[in-house]
């Protein structure tokens, strides 16, 4: 099983000193956290995309490949890559050149993105946010898949003799998950494919996730791909932790009383109870995370949000520490001895390479036209 | 057996507001000749979740079972006392977090009360276009009570009047509800028809 972490890259007020962190401040400290994570042992960190303030993750896979160069293990990955307003080719080029650059050390996971003028900036339309997300998709398989496309479609100008370029590293298409809280077109499209599924398990009750994942575990069965419990699925979480329970409760409050999302709502506790947030021991979130099983099944990858709500670096860092040193190590553990052998580890590029039978090298030479050679 | 919610917005205890909405689904069972369950939902308990929900965007506890006991109700009996020349900012919230669609079809008695006669128009020019906004099928005779109205003969007349329109619409034509997202979770839409869709 797959432990890491998740982040939106917002930028929010300190409300326990009202200072803002600058641009430049977020992005480094999305940098130092990824590569802290790796140093505390975990084995994800994923980075968001944003259009808009107060949000710094419009670029993701620059973040992601400046993260991998520093790093040796952790694998890069989105939360989320949004594929209604970004165009199907970019991904495809974009998610090729970061999979080699990093070894295959990636992966990625779409969303459709909730912020209405986000899409019209972007020539789209929010409305057919789901048509948007299957139709880019389809053509994002192909680009990966096939090596010369011809394509047309309701929202890009049409493909003729096309080949996105670099072909995927050895021959094996970057695994992604598929992203929805609450729409179940979303589950039905990874359960299609194949693919993974990921609920983000945060701000929502934790029937959204599981209404969702039963979906989508019950169509990959029906579309032929394993049986249900062998679907891939991936859960969000927050936590915030000290050694004392009071003590965390304590510090987070005001981050959460004043938290975008769900600030200035229900209380912490009513808030703790309604949905997945933990906010207290080390070994008050190992209890409630594993009690994630006990609604979603065997699951392969669990992801935590950790910098959010103007917590200050050093305070994520910390937490990081906690999650690293006491949390996760639990965690792996417990998980992996309730496991049965016929459920499946996440998939990673080595995996892949493996269940396609080796690598392949895919790298189109362009042919000459007039002497046949290659140039 | 058909289930019918009543939704009263009323604020003090005792509410004239639950007053009528309790005679008017009175008058509803009457007029019905069939077994009928009948579901309270007083909204005041709910102030908190409803603007709980406006913040964080989900229903919690009460507030998601009286969603789902509109969910499965064949009609709605809706009673708002009058804030301000309109409903009161509680009942219009209730509505607010509804899931599109969930009205869809459904036939609607509406009611106001008010402390004087001169407010009785808010339930054509405020209460009639909410729902028909929300595409629910609003029975003709819309019911409302001064304080004066309590004590005169024509309420209950206008309450009956009103009752056998509701009754009327439910035995009639089966009803018909846009799909929603609880649907898509029971039943989904093959992915190939997506792709076609798309």
């Amino acid at each position: 099983m797959q432990f890491g972490i998740f982040s939106v890259g917002d930028v929010t007020e300190d409300p326990t000193t009202g200072r803002t962190p600058t641009e430049h401040e977020r992005i480094k400290a999305q940098v130092t956290i990824a590569k802290r994570a790796e140093e505390v042992g975990l084995d994800v960190v994923a980075v968001g995309q944003h259009h808009n303030p107060p949000f710094v993750a419009s670029s993701p896979t620059t973040t992601m490949a400046y993260i991998a160069a520093q790093t040796k293990r952790i694998i890069l990955s989105t939360s989320t890559t949004l594929i209604t307003t970004t165009d199907p080719v970019r991904i495809a080029e974009d998610y090729a050149t970061l999979q080699h650059l990093t070894d295959g050390r990636m992966d990625l996971m779409l969303g459709r993105g909730n912020t209405g003028p986000v899409y019209p900036w972007f020539g789209k339309d929010i409305r057919e946010g789901v048509n948007l997300a299957v139709e880019n998709y389809a053509l994002l398989r192909r680009l990966w898949t096939e090596d010369v496309v011809d394509w047309q479609g309701r929202f890009r100008t049409p493909l003729q003799g096309f080949t996105a370029t670099p072909r995927p590293l050895d021959g094996v298409a970057p695994f992604v998950w598929h992203g929805s809280i609450r729409t179940p077109e979303i589950a039905e499209q990874a359960a299609y494919y194949g693919d993974g599924f990921f609920h983000n398990h945060i701000f929502w009750p934790a029937s959204h996730t599981k209404q969702m994942v039963e979906l989508y575990r019950r169509r990959f069965e029906h579309y032929g791909h394993g049986t249900a419990d062998q679907a891939i699925v991936g859960l969000g979480g927050q936590v915030f932790m000290r050694r004392n329970s009071q003590d965390a409760v304590r510090e987070f409050r005001p981050y959460f009383d004043n938290a975008p999302v769900y600030g200035h709502g229900p209380s912490l506790e009513d808030f703790t109870s309604q949905t997945p947030l933990t906010v207290g021991s080390p070994q008050e979130v190992i209890e409630r995370t594993l009690g994630f099983r006990d609604y979603v099944g065997d699951y392969q990858r669990q992801l935590f949000l950790m910098d959010h709500a103007g917590l200050p670096l050093k305070t994520v860092l910390e937490q990081l520490d906690l999650l690293g040193e006491e949390v996760v190590p639990v965690l792996r553990k417990e998980f992996d001895a309730l496991r049965p052998a016929h459920v499946p580890d996440a998939p990673t590029h080595a995996s892949l390479v493996a269940a396609a039978g080796g690598a392949d090298d895919l790298t189109i030479n362009a042919v000459d036209d007039v002497t046949g050679a290659s140039v | 057996m058909t289930h019918i919610a009543v939704i009263s917005a009323g604020l003090s205890v005792p509410s004239s507001t639950r007053l009528l909405a309790d005679r008017l689904s009175a008058a509803v069972v009457d007029a019905l000749h069939e077994p009928v369950e009948v579901d309270v939902i007083e909204l005041r308990p709910l102030a908190h979740a409803l603007a709980d929900n406006l913040l964080t965007g989900f229903a919690s506890g009460e507030l998601a079972e009286a969603i789902e006991t509109v969910r499965r109700a064949d009609a709605l009996i809706v009673v708002t006392p009058v804030f301000s020349a309109s409903y009161s900012g509680l009942f219009k919230t209730f509505f607010d977090v509804l899931e599109l669609g969930l009205l869809t079809g459904v036939p609607v008695l509406i009611g106001a009360t008010a402390g004087s006669a001169r407010h009785s128009l808010v339930l054509e020019h405020a209460l009639r276009p909410l729902f028909s906004y929300l595409h629910a099928t609003v029975v003709p005779t819309a019911v409302f009570a001064a304080s004066e109205d309590f004590g005169e003969a024509g309420l209950q007349s206008r309450i009956e009047r009103a009752a056998g329109e509701l009754a009327a619409l439910l035995s009639g034509a089966p009803r018909r509800r846009v799909r929603t997202v609880e649907d898509e979770f029971a039943d989904p839409t093959a992915f190939e028809d997506l792709l076609r869709g798309a």
